[in-house]
């Protein structure tokens, strides 16, 4: 199995990374542009028998913050 | 008194906190981040600056899983006292020994310069060498030191006293100009800024010292 884990910082926490991502965009003529958010994606490659419950444990206690970051599985 | 400092890979402000609490009086071992326990009758654990894992994941995430923290937790659970210090902080949040998170500096950018610090409480191992309301200079040196957690942890630090330092002028964008927090039991103290680099004439100021003359001199009684 694959899974493909997004990790994303919570809505209300300031993301500066995003925001210079997004002045950088309006400086190049990109004015549509209204917001953005940075993240990190994370791809496991797994062995027979693991389950989603394995990596929302993997999440909850390493690869994701929930102080400050949600995160969304995908299996692929 | 005995003090360990831990060590991890990229770890590289170890040696100045060790020499901080030799100076201090402390009898210090340095304790590598695969080992399981913490050499016996240790009083305090530092949890030094640097990179630890080279930051990979988040600041201080990949050190928490690290063998050696199990024992860290297992130390303050105890009513053991830890003092973190930037990447230590970093650690000590990402453990959950103490809450909150640090994030990425508001202007992006590293920032290395001593900055006035505000003692917000004298009520802790650590500041009872300051009064209260004291502006002590103490370098920082972070990319990721801007303190977060959610409102009603916030309240709750204030509620209970637990703000130890707090920022003159906000270099990083922590809420409340949160510098340093204490846990509930005020033994455990994270801080962003260096006090170990504030520790003897030769590093142009002083005003370190005090918290590490303080803990040798509770800790000699205790």
């Amino acid at each position: 199995m694959k899974a493909r884990v997004h990790v994303m910082l919570k809505n209300g926490v300031l993301d500066p990374q995003g925001e210079a991502v997004r002045h950088a965009l309006g400086a190049m003529g990109f004015d549509k542009v209204e917001g953005v958010r940075q993240g990190k994606v994370i791809d496991l490659d797994l062995a027979e028998g693991a389950t989603e419950a394995d990596v929302t444990e993997m999440c909850e206690k390493l690869l994701a913050n929930t102080v400050i970051e949600s995160y969304s599985i995908e299996t692929l | 008194m005995k003090a360990a400092v831990l060590v991890f890979p990229g770890s590289n402000c170890d040696r100045d906190l060790a020499v901080a609490f030799e100076q201090a009086g402390f009898d210090v071992s340095m304790v590598w981040h695969k080992d399981s326990v913490l050499p016996e009758g240790v009083d305090i654990v530092g949890v030094p600056g640097g990179f630890s894992y080279g930051d990979y994941l988040r600041c201080g995430a990949i050190a928490a899983q690290s063998p050696i923290c199990q024992a860290l937790a297992e130390h303050t659970n105890r009513g053991g006292y830890a003092l973190g210090v930037c990447n230590g902080f970093q650690v000590l949040a990402e453990t959950g020994i103490l809450p909150g998170a640090l994030l990425r500096n508001a202007g992006l950018k590293y920032i290395c310069k001593t900055v006035d610090l505000k003692v917000a409480t004298s009520d802790s191992v650590f500041t009872q060498g300051y009064n209260a309301g004291d502006v002590i200079g103490i370098p920082i040196a972070h990319h990721d030191g801007n303190y977060f957690a959610d409102d009603a942890t916030i309240a709750a630090l204030h509620d209970q006293d637990r703000v130890a330092f707090t920022y003159g002028d906000n270099p990083n964008g922590s809420r409340d100009d949160i510098a340093g927090i204490l846990s509930d039991n005020r033994r455990v103290l994270g801080m962003m800024p260096h006090p170990e680099r504030a520790a003897d004439e030769g590093h142009g100021g002083t005003d370190g010292t005090a918290m590490f003359r303080a803990l040798a001199g509770m800790l000699a009684e205790a």
